[in-house]
């Protein structure tokens, strides 16, 4: 059956599109870009935006272990609503994704969910960063990449071992660039608000000595580096110096970190208890050049949800992490576009094709051939975030109540239409 | 003037004016301590409650005596006697005690933040009896009813805050309550125990005692834990007696009248010497404020607002 969506602004940024017309897909592929095409089931698409399913490759699905935080089938509900329709699972689960079993487990609840979902395996056994996991073995299994999210490891000994094995298969690397003496125990960045606000917090140096060790491991092994959640400015500028001599780092940046700043912690508001943290204007101002002159190639959204129980405690207590898959599209048009500092195809390149090549997976294009997964938003809609209406089983977010412009319309998964 | 906010959760968010009506209140009430019979009536029928996470005794004691005085009901709970042990969430706790018809909560907290919390979580007062490293109010108004008491004034003095800056909410509550009445704060230790931007704050960082010290008019001495040397803040506690142990030869430099203030309990010999502390300091009219300080603060809170019986 062909389904056409007529009438769309195309935004395909790896294949050039750029236009009004009509899409097909037919048999969970993309069959035909064009005008005044035909099809058995016909759905209008005019004044919305037609792109490439988004590619979400930092997300916490918190299956197995922590089901009251979010499933596996809740995550994938969440990103359809977010018009994401492929996610990569990060490995700290519990027990965590650092055997062929666990990786075999996610695959097949993610395979029962409507979107593409994709798992890395840990870099460390139970990411304790002492040894190395089963790699080879989670390869066979089905990994998509290597990480270390949420538990880096300190050791760079170790840290060089598993970028050289991660090497042989071809894998990438995932980096969560922190280092843990400097971060023990606190809940903020460092400088004048935290100081105010009495909360420890930790420097940007935490994250940029990491960055920079990992540039450096990176140049030794030759492993396909990919710097997690980039949130200052000195990170931007050592992966944009590694870039210039040459060395094979990419790296990522969240919606929040481009969109708000430590302010949001001035009432001590939970929500905005994030790893790495929130940082200052300065910090946004750089993440957005970094992203403008693709020194960060990705934009992810570091999808952390969690439950009530965890978050609605002192800050000092809270759990690190905000939701991300339903907002990511909305909240990155708000910030970059609506602003005009760059332009829909632009940032649409940050969420399809820019991830899909990090990971080397065939999605974030809509050329012939390609898979039929879509996203179709009304760039202009605004709307107000109620996480009472979240898919997700995580409401935290510090956007809860504001109004952010771009409104998904239908997410479009292997031909499949589900409306919003 | 009435006094209209719900809470007390730190001296920054509390405006000069209100502040001068808390110390006036408190210079007001202070009588009281010194009379054969300690107790009015005027909050008869309240219910206070003292929420401490963190041991203290000169704070919890300082504000059951207060509420006492003025007639209130007291009960007060701490982290060895209750059901937080058994690991009931803060929230938790907070509302059942509001359920049984508490009207003002005093809470000592190690994180910081817990009063700004809490006050949204409760339709009851809120007291921030000291909250992590962020504020403890009633201590910054009790050492400002001291200063004020042997200066006749605020603006234009100078006033040195000398020791763990960085772990101290003493130094905080100081800073911006002495900021809003017009004195110059000047805040001095080692690099290490102060915060990053801390001179974004409205006062002078110092890390030289002496410059510090120099034309003080009140120097506010803060206890050095032994515990921040054991993480590598200062080398040993030696190194920090010799560089900021507060000295009657080091308080050459202040004014003549210079007055000695210390939030207590003492380390003596070590960020202060005895014969400062003893011959030479207001520490106990402090304490004594204390009691004042609060009493005022309670009245202004549960008492209608108006500074004017008594």
């Amino acid at each position: 059956m062909r389904k056409l969506f007529k009438n769309g602004h195309i935004i395909d940024p790896a294949s050039s599109t750029d236009r009004v017309c009509d899409i097909v897909i037919e048999d969970g592929k993309v069959a035909e870009i064009g005008e005044n095409l035909s099809g058995d089931e016909v759905i209008d698409c005019s004044g919305y935006v037609i792109a490439p399913g988004l590619v979400d490759m930092h997300v916490h699905m918190r299956e197995p272990g922590q089901e009251n935080k979010e499933t596996i089938a809740t995550a994938a509900q969440a990103a359809l609503a977010g018009g994401v329709t492929t996610i990569l699972g990060m490995p700290n689960t519990v027990p965590a994704a650092d055997n062929a079993s666990v990786v075999t487990f996610i695959l097949s609840q993610g395979a029962k969910t409507p979107v593409n979902v994709l798992t890395t395996g840990a870099a460390t056994k139970s990411n304790a960063g002492k040894e190395m996991a089963e790699i080879g073995l989670m390869f066979e299994a089905g990994i998509t990449a290597v990480s270390d999210d949420a538990f880096p490891v300190q050791n760079s000994d170790l840290m060089r071992r598993v970028m050289e094995y991660t090497k042989m298969f071809d894998l990438p690397i995932l980096l969560h660039c922190e280092d843990k003496d400097l971060t023990m125990g606190t809940v903020m960045n460092e400088g004048a608000v935290s100081t105010h606000l009495g909360l420890a917090a930790s420097p940007k140096a935490a994250e940029e000595i990491a960055v920079r060790r990992n540039i450096a491991l990176c140049e030794l092994t030759g492993c396909r580096t990919h710097i997690q959640h980039v949130s200052c400015a000195g990170s931007v500028e050592a992966v944009r110096l590694a870039k210039s001599k040459g060395i094979p780092v990419t790296a990522e940046t969240c919606p929040q970190y481009f969109s708000l700043t430590e302010k949001e912690l001035e009432t001590y508001n939970p929500a905005a208890k994030v790893n790495p943290p929130l940082r200052t204007d300065e910090d946004v101002e750089a993440v957005k050049a970094g992203l403008k002159d693709g020194t960060l190639d990705v934009i992810a959204t570091d999808h952390a949800p969690h439950a009530a129980e965890d978050k609605d405690v002192e800050i000092m207590y809270a759990a690190f992490g905000m939701t991300g898959l339903e907002t990511s599209l909305a909240l990155s048009i708000t910030s970059l576009v609506k602003t005009g500092f760059m332009t829909l195809p632009e940032l649409i390149a940050l969420m399809t094709a820019a991830p899909a090549k990090v990971l080397g997976i065939d999605k974030g294009t809509l050329a012939p051939g390609a898979d039929g997964d879509m996203v179709v938003f009304d760039p202009d809609e605004e709307w107000t975030v109620d996480v009472t209406k979240f898919r997700s089983k995580g409401k935290n977010t510090v956007l809860d109540g504001r109004k952010l412009t771009g409104k998904v319309k239908m997410t479009v998964v292997g031909g499949d239409v589900y409306k919003f | 003037m009435r006094f209209t906010k719900k809470d007390i959760l730190g001296l920054e968010y509390l405006t000069p004016e209100e502040i001068t009506l808390i110390i006036e209140t408190a210079r007001t009430q202070k009588d009281l301590l010194s009379r054969p019979i300690k107790k009015v009536p005027i909050l008869r029928g309240k219910s206070v409650c003292t929420l401490f996470y963190e041991n203290s005794t000169r704070t919890r004691t300082s504000f059951e005596l207060a509420a006492k005085m003025l007639s209130a009901d007291t009960s007060s709970v701490s982290v060895s006697g209750s059901s937080i042990n058994k690991g009931e969430s803060f929230k938790d706790t907070l509302l059942t005690l509001e359920s049984m018809g508490i009207d003002l909560f005093i809470i000592r907290h190690e994180a910081s933040g817990s009063s700004h919390y809490a006050s949204q979580i409760v339709k009851s007062h809120v007291v921030n009896a000291g909250d992590g490293l962020h504020a403890h109010p009633t201590q910054g108004l009790l050492d400002m009813l001291t200063i004020y008491e042997n200066k006749g004034k605020f603006e234009g003095l100078n006033v040195c805050v000398v020791g763990d800056i960085s772990h101290s909410r003493v130094a905080r509550s100081n800073v911006w309550g002495l900021a809003k009445m017009g004195a110059h704060v000047r805040v001095c230790g080692p690099s290490t125990l102060i915060p990053p931007d801390f001179d974004k704050l409205p006062c002078e960082v110092y890390t030289d005692l002496d410059k510090a010290l120099e034309g003080a008019d009140a120097v506010n001495v803060l206890r050095i834990q032994k515990e921040r040397m054991d993480r590598g803040f200062f080398p040993t506690i030696g190194e920090y007696v010799k560089l900021y142990g507060i000295t009657s030869e080091r308080l050459k430099g202040c004014k003549d009248d210079v007055i000695v203030l210390h939030p207590g309990p003492i380390n003596r010999g070590v960020e202060i010497d005895a014969d400062v502390a003893y011959n030479h300091s207001v520490i106990l009219d402090q304490v004594t404020n204390g009691v004042a300080v609060r009493m005022a603060i309670l009245y202004l809170l549960l008492g209608g607002g108006n500074a004017e019986i008594i």
